[in-house]
């Protein structure tokens, strides 16, 4: 009997398990270094009315052995075994990495006093320092920091968001949504500090390049993430920007595969890459557990994630490019969607921004648009009154 | 007692459309074919209880407008995630050019 071992419980690891156990032959076994069952990370930014900020995974984990607070620190290879942190052996037929990734930390003075936000453990350590009227900066504008200044501002803290780039979210979202979305917040009382360097975190908050203090009794790091890669570059596997798999998410050992925030792929559309969203987790888990089982096939899916941020809601699918030709498609008041266009008037790209019943059916008709490399005339596109299906449907 | 209720004209909802449909404190949405079958659907999305009307419904499946869980406009069933509850879904039908729902 095949012995599957999963390391990290995650979207991506707790997505391979199911689809492992799907299969119906072998046993499963999942790990996880954290002490608690596994959840959702998206509610960890931003809590829903219903579970709050804990909400467990939405996968059915029956069937599967589950084993917490168990780390593991060794892949030996040659025997096929793990070893963890208690001193433990697992053996292993065939083995998937989903170790995720870590926050980055700030390389400032003080630098330990700032909180992180990636756990379920990091947001508990957030949510017992909120208090009404307390002050909270977060470092960094990107979609963390962005969802989470929502998140304590609704909760009545004073919010100021320091960004060291001359603008909010650059890593992936197009300027002028950027824009507007900052707008929002700005309305809401979030104050922001652009091209602001920090020179410390201190007892008092958070000390500026240019000798001014900004008070705070709560100081969040939001500076990105690195890919969890230690276990396999310790193994001899091949790492770069993540732990470097083919387009199968295999690995260079044909008995590893990796998948989620932890891989480095080799994406038929975009070349080497690695993703960080809650569907690309989602999707390389469940494709992993597919090929580690026999299936064949080529991980092709595209990347497309949402933010929800005050009535807001932000989507996008494909790598957007500011230098790619544009069009623009205005919906309502508040709704406005990016399309971006290869030189042959094929969709690689597309951004939005506004109330979700208005901008959600647009991008889920661009991600099939760019899927099938239909190509799409800029009147069309830009006319709020035409109904896209008509290109799928040629 | 359920009973057959008058929802609308089958042409105010266009082929593969959706319409909202609220009734005595409870949200359905009503989903149009690409023909002229109809079906009706607890209006709320099982993940984050967002309105699935105004969803993209494309070949017999609507997806949630704001995280992109598809449910079976049929039977109700989550096709894919965020969503892992089901639909309920309501009997509906075509008479003399109305859209009626027994709910």
């Amino acid at each position: 009997m095949t012995r599957y071992v999963i390391v990290g419980a995650g979207e991506a690891g707790t997505r391979a398990a199911a689809a492992l156990r799907d299969a119906g032959e072998g046993e499963v076994l999942l790990l996880s270094e954290e002490p608690v069952p596994p959840y959702e990370r998206p509610p960890l930014s931003k809590p829903d009315d219903e579970h709050g900020f804990r909400k467990p995974v939405a996968v059915d984990l029956a069937g599967i052995e589950l084993r917490l607070s168990t780390r593991v620190v060794a892949v030996d290879r040659a025997e096929g075994r793990l070893e963890t942190e208690a001193g433990e052996r697992i053996a292993y037929d065939r083995l998937l990495l989903a170790t995720g990734a870590r926050p980055r930390r700030l390389a400032v003075a003080g630098a330990s006093r700032a909180l992180v936000l990636r756990t379920l453990a990091d947001a508990e350590a957030i949510d017992a320092r909120v208090r009404a009227g307390a002050r909270a900066t977060i470092v960094g504008a990107g979609l963390i920091g962005l969802e989470l200044a929502c998140t304590l501002r609704r909760r009545g803290l004073e919010v100021a968001v320091v960004e060291l780039a001359p603008r909010a979210l650059g890593r992936a979202v197009p300027a002028e949504l950027a824009e507007r979305l900052v707008a929002r917040h700005e309305r809401q009382g979030v104050r922001f500090l652009f091209g602001t360097e920090i020179a410390a975190i201190e007892p008092a908050g958070v000390r500026l390049a240019d000798g001014n203090l900004l008070a705070a009794e709560i100081v969040v790091a939001a500076i990105g993430v690195e890919p969890e890669t230690a276990l396999a570059a310790t193994a001899g596997l091949p790492c770069a920007n993540g732990i470097l798999v083919d387009s199968t998410l295999r690995t260079a050992d044909p008995s590893i595969w990796a998948a989620g925030d932890c891989a480095a792929i080799d994406h038929p559309r975009y070349g080497r890459v690695r993703f960080e969203n809650w569907r690309m987790a989602c999707d390389q888990g469940a494709f992993a557990g597919r090929v580690m089982r026999g299936e064949g096939g080529t991980f092709a899916a595209l990347p497309w994630f949402w933010s929800d941020q005050w009535d807001l809601s932000l989507q996008i699918v494909g790598l957007c490019d500011p230098a790619r030709c544009a069009v623009h498609r205005s919906l309502g008041a508040d709704g406005l969607v990016r399309f971006e266009l290869d030189g042959t008037g094929r969709l690689e790209a597309a951004a939005a921004l506004g109330p979700a019943a208005l901008i959600g059916r647009e991008i889920r008709l661009a991600e099939r648009l760019i899927e099938r490399a239909v190509a799409c005339p800029s009147d069309l596109l830009a006319d709020p009154g035409a109904d896209l299906r008509r290109l799928l449907r040629g | 007692m359920p009973r057959w209720i008058d929802v609308c004209a089958l042409e105010e909802i266009e082929p593969e459309g959706t319409r909202r449909f609220d009734h005595e404190g409870r949200t359905f949405v009503i989903v149009r074919g690409p023909g002229e079958e109809v079906f009706c659907l607890d209006g709320l999305c099982t993940h984050e209880k967002v309105h699935l009307a105004g969803g993209l419904v494309i070949d017999g499946v609507i997806e949630c407008p704001k995280h992109a869980a598809q449910f079976d406009c049929r039977t109700g069933e989550v096709l894919m995630g965020p969503a892992c509850v089901d639909l309920r879904t309501w009997p509906a039908r075509v008479e003399g050019g109305r859209v009626l729902v027994e709910v």
